[in-house]
């Protein structure tokens, strides 16, 4: 603790640590380092903000000025009544409320298979597990986009059941749960858990149910958020398997697949209105819960795995 | 689950659990005649198994069986086996050997889609390559705002895919003269162009609202790896007389070349399974110059009536993730005595 502490305050003192006071005192690196910092500030704001802040501009604009001239600010006045109109004329209410019900239950999903299959692998350790495991790390190498045919078939005609599962949320909450992904990085978090705490548990008295709910979960409390986070968005940005299995139904459809479907009949304001609160989630999701992003936390898990 | 969770506690991994069963009366009996009698251990009953926690572990693990089965075992299996049918969806498949490699490999939009793919591959390394590396260099090099750099980096990132490609579409690439871009090219009386409508800018137009939707993550993932590298090094180089690009090229490149070579590879391989902005930005056109394989696997199998190309797309597919799984390997093999990991 006190070495993390001091190593923060000499990150403070010294930055990336690629240049020194020494260098920051030269007057070449000040007059190129700085100024190219400068640049890379107004560029990111420019280009990191810009988009979204015109998108939310864009929003409240009239249709006929952001025809006129995309830049100007606001010729003539607020219009708010995009936003409203589309909320409840252009449906966007519904299709957001279909777009939480679908992150819910992939988030739903793959949590419960995660926590319970890395515990089985990770804790309780069965025999089989690491032929289990292997063939989950497989699964990592064969990317998603590749099974749409067999999983399309899979879910109109499934085998055995002689139920279409098609324009059902069921056919995007279940294949949500086989991510390799979440199971390696799952399994990684608990394997690093304190084994002395599961053998105390086990002496004193706890089964596996026990174990799990009331030592393993508690501890998984940082790993559970990461894991929710990025689920939770990975299904609010998902838009070829719903737009696929939910083609026929456009009322249960979500916002990804609605808003291009949409484009045609809607007017640009209220378009780019439906396109503000479809983004407007994921934005506030990022703003509040920037740790997780931004330490790297879930990308570094899987890089070195 | 309770009679599992009872008894679980018995099973003999180590001293501690061998304690706690000659405490427990009912496994007593078990652990005992185990360690009286080795081969005793060795048989292995349903009733052991249940007891050694064989029973609890299968049922945790059992959702992740179960899903995993289903809709990512299965389905790996199920694409080989298309990709050897004839299926429709309505009358019994039939085995077609290689027919459907041979369909897709003859099929003229097959090359295009390819050389499509490497182009946009191409492209979207040199924009998205050397500008995260730049910025993250220079992000990490702040004292003050390196939080704001990051977050706004970010920021694109987050927004969804289908949001970000409408607005490039209708707002910033739009071809007429109110279009964001032809408005600013206006001002010096140029264009206005048509993006998206023109053979020769369309792929590089996709590229470009790609580059500026997915650079941030990479530059999330520099920033974490230069601050892993040792301020020592600098120091020890600063004493030698090195310079700032000295310094950046000698220690900071050097030292986070192992994420430099993953980045590269993940870039690689999620260029290659590009869908999302040629379907949104263009379907494919003009004249099929933002023809994707991935796009060309969806119109096989979508796009004239649905079940007719689902052999072709799922040997089209199945070609795709071998070619990847053969150049990850084939990279992870050339760069491994070169990366630090």
């Amino acid at each position: 603790m006190i070495g993390m502490r001091r190593r923060r305050r000499e990150q403070e003192e010294a930055p990336g640590g690629l240049l020194s006071y020494n260098d920051w005192d030269r007057v070449g690196v000040r007059w190129t380092v700085g100024p190219a910092q400068g640049l890379l500030l107004a560029l990111l704001f420019v280009i990191g903000l810009g988009p979204i802040l015109w998108l939310a501009k864009g929003a409240v604009t009239p249709t006929i000025d952001t025809l006129r001239n995309p830049l100007a600010f606001f010729p003539h006045g607020v219009a708010w009544s995009n936003l409203s109109e589309a909320w409840t004329r252009v449906d966007v209410g519904r299709y957001f409320w279909n777009t939480v019900v679908l992150a819910f239950g992939s988030w739903l999903c793959q949590i419960v298979v995660a926590t319970t299959g890395a515990y089985a692998l990770s804790v309780l350790r069965p025999r089989w597990g690491k032929y289990v495991y292997a063939l989950i790390l497989v699964t990592l190498f064969v990317p998603l986009v590749v099974l749409i045919v067999p999983l399309y078939i899979e879910i109109v005609h499934p085998p055995l059941i002689h139920h279409s599962f098609a324009e059902s949320y069921w056919a995007i909450w279940l294949p949500a749960g086989a991510s390799a992904f979440n199971v390696v990085i799952m399994k990684r978090f608990f394997d690093n858990l304190p084994r002395e705490l599961f053998e105390a548990a086990r002496i004193d008295g706890a089964g596996p149910v026990r174990l799990f709910f009331s030592i393993v979960l508690p501890l998984s409390k940082p790993i559970l958020g990461v894991v929710s986070i990025f689920a939770i968005l990975a299904e609010w940005r998902n838009f070829l398997w719903p737009f696929l299995v939910l083609s026929n139904s456009p009322d249960r459809q979500p916002l990804s697949v609605r808003l291009p479907a949409i484009q045609a009949q809607t007017q640009l304001g209220v378009l780019l209105a439906s396109m503000l609160i479809a983004a407007l989630v994921p934005i506030l999701g990022f703003l509040f819960f920037q740790r997780s992003f931004l330490r790297g936390q879930g990308f570094g898990g899987a890089l070195k795995g | 689950m309770e009679g599992a969770s009872a008894t679980a506690r018995d099973v003999p991994v180590d001293p501690i659990d061998v304690i706690s069963g000659e405490t427990a009366t009912a496994s007593e009996v078990v652990v005992g005649s185990a360690v009286a009698v080795p081969e005793e251990r060795v048989r292995r009953t349903p009733l052991t198994w249940v007891r050694g926690g064989g029973a609890a572990a299968l049922l945790f693990a059992l959702p992740m069986l179960l899903v995993f089965t289903a809709f990512s075992w299965y389905p790996i299996v199920r694409l080989v086996v298309l990709s050897l049918q004839n299926t429709n969806l309505v009358d019994p498949p039939t085995w077609a050997g290689l027919q459907n490699f041979s369909d897709v490999i003859h099929d003229p939009l097959f090359m295009t889609a390819v050389r499509n793919t490497a182009y946009f591959a191409l492209l979207a390394l040199l924009f998205g390559y050397p500008i995260p590396l730049v910025a993250a260099v220079l992000i990490s090099e702040s004292r003050r705002f390196r939080g704001v750099y990051a977050a706004l980096a970010y920021l694109p990132v987050v927004i969804p895919p289908v949001v970000s490609v409408m607005l490039w579409k209708y707002v910033f690439y739009e071809p007429s003269s109110v279009g964001l871009f032809n408005t600013v090219l206006g001002w010096v009386h140029l264009g206005p162009y048509g993006w998206l409508q023109t053979t020769g800018t369309a792929m590089p137009a996709l590229v470009v609202e790609s580059t500026w939707a997915n650079a941030g993550a990479t530059v999330i993932i520099y920033l974490a790896a230069l601050t892993a590298v040792d301020a020592d090094l600098y120091d020890a180089a600063s004493v030698d007389g090195a310079g700032l690009f000295k310094k950046i090229w000698h220690v900071t490149l050097p030292q986070i070349r192992g994420v430099l070579l993953v980045t590269l590879m993940l870039q690689i391989i999620g260029t290659a399974q590009v869908f999302l902005e040629p379907y949104l930005f263009t379907s494919g056109g003009p004249a099929n110059a933002t023809l994707t394989v991935l796009l060309l696997v969806y119109q096989y199998a979508f796009g004239n009536s649905v079940g007719v190309g689902f052999g072709q797309a799922a040997a089209l597919s199945l070609m795709l993730a071998g070619f990847l799984a053969l150049f990850s390997l084939a990279f992870w093999r050339l760069t491994r005595s070169w990366s630090t990991t």
